[in-house]
């Protein structure tokens, strides 16, 4: 009887533990590749790391603000997230009935979304990992070139409303992970080391007056359109702005 | 069994209070006030619809003169919690700032080109301050290189540039921390090589209470209105 108990124990532990743990996470094998954006199209290091196999959903999140109270919709600071932050949600701890727990949560800025990575000892990635593991699709890790990869993205950037569907509805890449494109956009811990301006007639002429050195980092292969629009919007994004198509996940180093 | 209902609820208890580090409190600000005023000067504690003309309920605007109060602003960069170095290699929170209207660029000190143009606008901004009379201003330098800008390397760079007193302070924080308060200027940046960045250029005005009033991107740009901004929070 009494090893039962234990075991009884154990398990509910280990349970709680999954819970708690939330996302699963992959490992991701580091390498070099050459972002869009980079520096003179000089590789990029990236090492290894954990990824979410998902991006956070909306009851993950949900359990995250009623931990915390400073996150949440009603409470949250100006400066930390605009007023579309958690839009639709009916108070601080609800969601609207409408709204499929399993989605990705969206309308959320990016403080929130690092405190939320921050408080489960991760991170958000950073521009160049998410673009990283971002050009696999389900069979090799570097699929830009393939025509029917960019015409995947770019078919979903024309779908309306696709932040509705649950997570986990679109492929499974290379490295396991599910939803990097076909879901939401998301948050990256750097996204505004990308020095776009809002204004294309500016970008062209590399405005020295407003960015010191522009000129060396530009784009490096325009005809990947589907990543160019990824940057184009980090680009436009503020750390506040909450919008309704952009969501997060997080990775952690490996030690 | 009970005992084994015991000991879950308490693994449980145990489990639940260790997960996340609690959150400090911040000041909350629930005042919401109908934009045309149907009821006068009546606030509402939540947000919603004005019962009388059913348009959105709003927060009123915070005041740009200052409010000698220590409740902070929803919109203070004093709400960053981050902590700081000076040239003096004295730790600061930002809030240590509080009090003054201060003007805030973001640079590092191995910059070739934009960065001396940019102490060289700021310098323009206080000459032109002090003129008027206006000396109770901070100018705050924060580097977007906080590897080979440490606190040493600040204060040789503000000696060199003869800004090395108590109205001119050179921060150094983590790169996280770096990035964060990048975000709440708006200020975009890349390395792109060790001692070289890509920055945006901008010169910040905050009042004292650490709101966010007026921001010129650019080099050498008129800065007329940074001027103006810092004179409508001194002069009263």
């Amino acid at each position: 009887m009494k090893t039962k108990h234990l075991i009884l124990i154990i398990l509910s532990t280990f349970t709680w533990l999954g819970l708690q743990a939330q996302t699963k996470m992959v490992f991701i094998k580091g390498g070099t590749f050459v972002p869009l954006y980079g520096t003179d199209s000089l590789p990029v290091k990236i090492n290894d790391l954990y990824m979410d196999v998902y991006p956070v959903t909306n009851m993950q999140y949900l359990a995250f603000v009623k931990q915390h109270q400073k996150w949440q919709k009603n409470k949250v600071l100006r400066i930390f997230a605009d007023q579309n932050y958690l839009m639709g949600w009916l108070n601080d701890t609800t969601l609207a009935n409408n709204m499929n727990r399993m989605s990705p949560v969206t309308n959320i800025s990016w403080y929130a979304a690092k405190a939320y990575c921050d408080c489960l000892d991760k991170r958000l990635p950073t521009v160049d990992e998410w673009e990283y593991v971002g050009m696999a699709n389900d069979s090799i890790p570097d699929a830009r070139l393939l025509k029917n990869y960019n015409t995947y993205i770019l078919a979903w950037y024309e779908k309306p409303r696709s932040y509705k569907n649950t997570i986990g509805s679109t492929f499974k890449n290379y490295y396991g992970v599910y939803d990097m494109h076909g879901l939401v956009w998301e948050w990256t811990s750097d996204f505004n080391s990308i020095l776009i301006s809002g204004e294309s007639r500016k970008d062209v002429d590399n405005d020295k007056n407003l960015f010191c050195g522009s000129g060396a980092v530009g784009a490096n292969d325009l005809m990947d359109y589907a990543a160019f629009m990824r940057y184009a919007l980090r680009g436009s994004l503020k750390a506040n702005y909450a919008m309704r198509n952009l969501g997060f996940r997080c990775v952690s180093d490996v030690k | 069994m009970k005992t084994t209902i015991k000991i879950l609820s308490l693994l449980f208890i145990f489990l639940i209070i260790s997960s996340c580090s609690t959150d400090n409190q911040l000041v909350e600000n629930d005042i919401y006030t109908c934009p045309m005023q149907c009821e006068g000067d009546k606030t509402y504690s939540s947000p919603g619809h004005c019962p009388v003309c059913e348009m959105n309920l709003t927060q009123p605007v915070a005041k740009v003169l200052y409010d000698e109060t220590d409740l902070l602003s929803e919109n203070s960069i004093f709400n960053l919690t981050s902590k700081w170095q000076t040239q003096n290699k004295e730790t600061i929170t930002l809030k240590d700032l509080k009090g003054k209207p201060l003007v805030v660029v973001m640079i590092y000190t191995t910059c070739k080109a934009a960065c001396p143009r940019l102490v060289a606008d700021v310098r323009n901004i206080e000459k032109t301050l002090i003129a008027e009379d206006i000396k109770d201003v901070k100018y705050i330098f924060v580097s977007i290189d906080p590897e080979t800008d440490t606190p040493e390397q600040l204060k040789a760079f503000a000696v060199e540039n003869v800004m090395d007193d108590e109205n001119h302070v050179f921060l150094h924080g983590s790169v996280d921390d770096v990035r964060e308060f990048s975000n709440v200027l708006a200020v975009k940046y890349k390395e792109i090589s060790p001692l070289d960045f890509s920055h945006s250029n901008i010169i910040s005005v905050f009042n004292p209470g650490g709101e966010l009033i007026n921001q010129v991107e650019g080099l050498g740009m008129d800065q007329t209105a940074t001027i103006n901004a810092i004179k409508s929070i001194t002069t009263h």
